[in-house]
């Protein structure tokens, strides 16, 4: 018997990755954001949840992808942390997707980077590659 | 068993209450051993937990209460009488209780530690049992008027009849002595017989008796505070629904929807208030540990201290509560270590020999202050002052050149410590600093006065809450940010000409000129590298926020000053936390989130305060400058053509414009209706001579609003100029009535003005009459 999850899946510069179901609170769309003076450029802003106040992070920056067009609005996948919510900002969302243990397979020693520090490795899917993101340390800026 | 389950919780949370009770119980009871419902209450919560602990298995912890017990019981049935030995003991005991009770919270299992020791101290202590004949003689030979013990029960009711004038002492204390020789009678009925007191008498006492051992209504329940913090998280989504559905109702019509929103709004605001009242505590819940705290101390350090609180039921948030613990323990050690002298030296300097520590607590702007006060030997400036050279804080030169009150100061630069010898007490060089440093963490100030040989008062200003505060909201750059009004001194605009030649530049650093003072100033746009719309050289208007940031002040150059509001403070991801010169974040009536200034941080990051001892020494070293020991902040006005008069800007309730048109006369006095009160006026030209208030021809007049008692009385003025922060010195005093003297204020010769001698001459009944008619 082989182990089965589900991932929340979301589009980042044409790279499909995918994060734990339990690890997602919720999905929303784009929010009106606060910028912050001063902070890393990794983060967006500040939104309002609900009022709950959520740090947003922007995972093409934090990946080091280029940036993303300006006229295209990102959406907000909002993941729990031990420190509260921190919202990931993705250019699309996906389906919830269904993976298998023997499908994954750990990164090639060619990734090199912060990619390298923050996907663990890929689900091979029938057509297309499913990147795992290890959402603790996309929003913990020291790693 | 691992794992405490939630009776085990309950008991120990139960426990860990009625032990700080008992810490109480037993240091009052020392003062007044006498005091029978004391011993009682102490009976009972040490019977209970001995009680509850059997019933879980806890032995170790069962036979120590149980030795405590007994002791008490011995108290409580008047067999031994209270003395320090006793209650160390107890303390003791309660002390190994507390210590049992925390090992079993951690782990779910009594510790493997040997109390033998202490039990067999309890033990020993109830022993030698005096008889009841001595204890007997020893009353009567004390002359004492409160009768001393047969049996408690009776006692307690002979002591209230004495209380309540009904019987004399005399007669409660020869009943005492028929019961002690055998009359099996109740106390009451005896006296009844002897016609000491009626039999109503004793029945309205009985009852009184019954009434106060009922003791604490159950009218409380315990909630988790994480319930509450939720509960605050969810009123405030409601308040800004509540705030968007209010915008919403602007461009409606239907008057069903408008009532209902109404409402909404009304219980909005009142289940705000509730919700907050809810993480409000008393401070006493702290100080309620200190009678303790002192008394070890004491005990300790030879040393005899009372400790009085007033305002314990002044109310603050819990969270502060919290922060406040540490350092006013703190400190509270500190007054009674080095504070406080022995009763040798005390007596010898003609003071009482018990030293007394006050405690006080008031409500003020919205801010609460806290000051502990002792009447010790006050701080050594001398010795402060070698210290800190010693330390390396201070040249030489600084020492030479500073005030009493810098230099009472300097015991708050960290790794400084005035203990002469180190004592397990205070003085392992965290001292005041870190009580500084905590108070103002939570956005507090503190402050400390001293005078040699009567004792130092340390006085702290903290918010009430940290939940909920009131701010500035200022924009710059496009964003929005929140100032903490705390910190606000006061608020500066420049237009035209002035914004254009009122900043000056020292070598590339800009400084405004605030009243004859040089004011480093901060561009905030400049701090958060975010692009202003205008550029500052080409802005016709200046807006300057002049804040506080510890004892330094500058000036804030925003772009467009809003509004004040009260915000909810929420805190910044860990993300963010590294960024100095926020506090936190709020979301707006907008439901945008706005960033909170945190003054302190953007002082830091501009370098107008930088390394805390770099700071200080500055400070000091730029205060010597100009030696003041008496700054007061004034009211400057106006008179006449040319004539200056300023007020100590403490005794001016408000200043206000009125038209000339609304005076009236009241038993042949001017007066106005001002604020749903009668207001007298006083023109104080016409008392000070000189010219008339006629001269100026205008339709309105200027009101300084003098409040004292809960009376007001207006003073008519003929200008309002500035408020000044000056040094006065008193030259020619008091020539003439209504002037205290005169001195020079801005270069230009003021007369201070005596107003309450003003006003006693004016209406001579204005401090006399009470304020109810």
């Amino acid at each position: 018997m082989s182990e089965k999850q589900q991932l929340c899946t979301f589009y980042l510069d044409g790279l499909f990755f995918g994060v734990e179901v339990q690890k997602v609170q919720e999905v929303i769309r784009y929010q009106e954001m606060t910028p912050i003076p001063l902070a890393s450029h990794v983060v967006q802003g500040l939104i309002n949840l609900r009022g709950q106040i959520v740090t947003a992070v922007d995972l093409r920056r934090r990946l080091e992808l280029k940036e993303r067009q300006a006229d295209k609005l990102p959406m907000n996948v909002v993941i729990r942390t031990d420190d509260g919510p921190v919202s990931l900002l993705v250019d699309e969302i996906g389906d919830v997707v269904e993976v298998e243990a023997e499908a994954f397979e750990r990164p090639p020693e060619t990734l090199r980077g912060v990619a390298r520090e923050l996907i663990r490795g890929a689900y091979k899917l029938k057509d297309r590659l499913l990147l795992s993101l290890d959402s603790d340390r996309a929003v913990s800026l020291n790693v | 068993m691992n794992e405490v389950n939630e009776l085990v919780k309950e008991f120990l949370v139960e426990s860990y209450e009625n032990l700080d009770r008992l810490d109480r119980d037993l240091v009052t009871l020392e003062k007044e051993p006498q005091n029978r419902d004391g011993l009682a209450s102490i009976f009972r919560t040490i019977h209970t937990i001995k009680g509850t602990c059997g019933f879980f298995g806890f032995n170790k912890l069962q036979s120590v209460a149980h030795v405590g017990e007994n002791l008490l019981s011995r108290l409580r049935d008047g067999l031994l009488l209270l003395n320090p030995e006793l209650t160390s003991a107890l303390l003791a005991m309660v002390d190994a209780v507390r210590e049992m009770l925390g090992h079993i919270e951690n782990t779910g299992l009594e510790n493997d530690k040997d109390y033998s020791a202490l039990i067999a101290v309890l033990t020993q202590l109830q022993e030698p049992l005096p008889t009841l004949d001595t204890v007997f003689a020893d009353a009567v030979s004390e002359k004492t008027t409160v009768v001393e013990p047969a049996q408690s029960p009776h006692q307690r009711i002979g002591e209230a009849l004495i209380e309540a004038g009904k019987a004399k002492p005399q007669e409660v204390l020869d009943a005492l002595r028929a019961q002690a020789e055998g009359d099996p009678r109740h106390l009451g009925e005896i006296l009844v017989e002897q016609k000491a007191v009626e039999p109503h008498e004793l029945v309205q006492a009985l009852k009184a008796q019954e009434t106060s051992a009922a003791g604490v209504s159950e009218s409380n329940i315990r909630v988790d505070v994480s319930l509450l913090d939720k509960l605050m998280n969810l009123v405030g989504e409601l308040v800004l629904a509540r705030n968007q559905i209010l915008q919403f109702t602007a461009s409606q019509k239907d008057t069903t929807f408008l009532k209902t929103t109404q409402r909404l709004n009304l219980i909005t605001t009142e289940l705000q208030a509730g919700v907050m009242k809810t993480r409000m505590q008393p401070i006493g819940n702290i100080w309620n540990r200190f009678p303790r705290v002192v008394r070890d101390l004491a005990v300790a350090c030879g040393k005899q201290v009372r400790v009085e609180m007033e305002g314990k039921e002044t109310e603050l948030d819990k969270t502060i509560i919290e922060a406040i613990k540490d350092p006013l323990t703190h400190v509270v050690r500190n007054s009674v270590d080095h504070g406080i002298e022995t009763p040798e030296a005390r007596l010898a300097k003609g003071k009482p020999a018990e030293g007394c520590l006050l405690l006080r607590a008031f409500h003020e702007g919205g801010q609460v202050n806290i000051e502990i006060s002792d009447d010790g030997a006050g701080i050594n400036i001398e010795r402060v002052k070698k210290k800190a050279l010693e330390r390396g804080l201070i040249t030489p030169d600084q020492a030479e050149r500073m005030t009493e009150r810098e230099a009472v100061r300097l015991i708050f630069l960290p790794g400084f410590s005035t203990a002469e010898k180190i004592t397990n007490v205070s003085g392992r060089g965290v001292g005041m600093d870190v009580v500084k440093t905590n108070i103002e963490k939570i956005g507090g100030t503190v402050d400390i006065q001293s005078q040699a040989g009567r004792g130092s008062t340390l006085k702290i200003k903290i918010p009430l809450t940290l939940a909920i505060i009131p701010a500035l909201i200022v924009t710059t750059g496009g964003g929005r940010y929140a100032i903490p009004q705390v910190s606000l001194l006061e608020l500066v605009r420049l237009e035209g000409e002035q914004a254009r030649k009122g900043i000056a530049m020292i070598h590339g650093a800009p400084v405004y000129r605030l009243r004859g003072r040089l004011l480093p100033l901060v561009y905030l746009d400049r701090e958060l590298k975010v692009s202003a719309q205008s550029s500052n050289a080409e802005r016709d208007v200046l807006n300057i926020v002049i804040l506080q940031a510890d004892d330094r002040q500058f000036g804030l150059v925003v772009e467009k000053i809003n509004d004040t509001e009260e915000i909810v403070v929420k805190p910044l991801s860990k993300q963010l936390k590294g960024i100095p010169v926020f506090a936190g974040a709020t979301i707006m009536g907008d439901g945008r989130v706005a960033l909170i200034l945190d003054v302190l941080g953007v002082a830091q990051q501009s370098g107008v305060v930088s390394e805390v001892r770099d700071r200080a020494l500055a400070d000091l070293a730029a205060k010597s400058q100009d030696r003041h020991d008496d700054m007061k902040t004034l009211l400057l006005l106006g008179m006449g053509t040319d004539r200056r008069l300023a007020i100590p800007l403490s005794q001016v309730a408000r200043l206000e414009e009125l038209a000339l048109t609304t005076v009236e006369k009241a038993d042949g006095q001017p007066v106005v209706q001002y604020r749903n009160q009668i207001l007298p006026l006083i023109y104080v030209s016409d008392l000070l001579g000189g010219s008339s208030a006629s001269a100026v021809s205008s339709d309105t007049m200027q009101v300084v609003v003098y409040t004292e008692e809960g009376r007001s009385v207006g003073l008519v003025v003929d200008r309002i100029l500035d408020i000044v922060e000056a040094n006065v010195k008193v030259q020619q005093a008091g020539r003439r009535a209504g002037v205290l003297g005169s001195a020079v204020i801005q270069q230009r010769v003021t007369d201070l003005l005596d107003v309450h001698g003003i006003i006693q001459a004016a209406s001579p009944d204005f401090f006399t009459t009470p304020v109810s008619v």
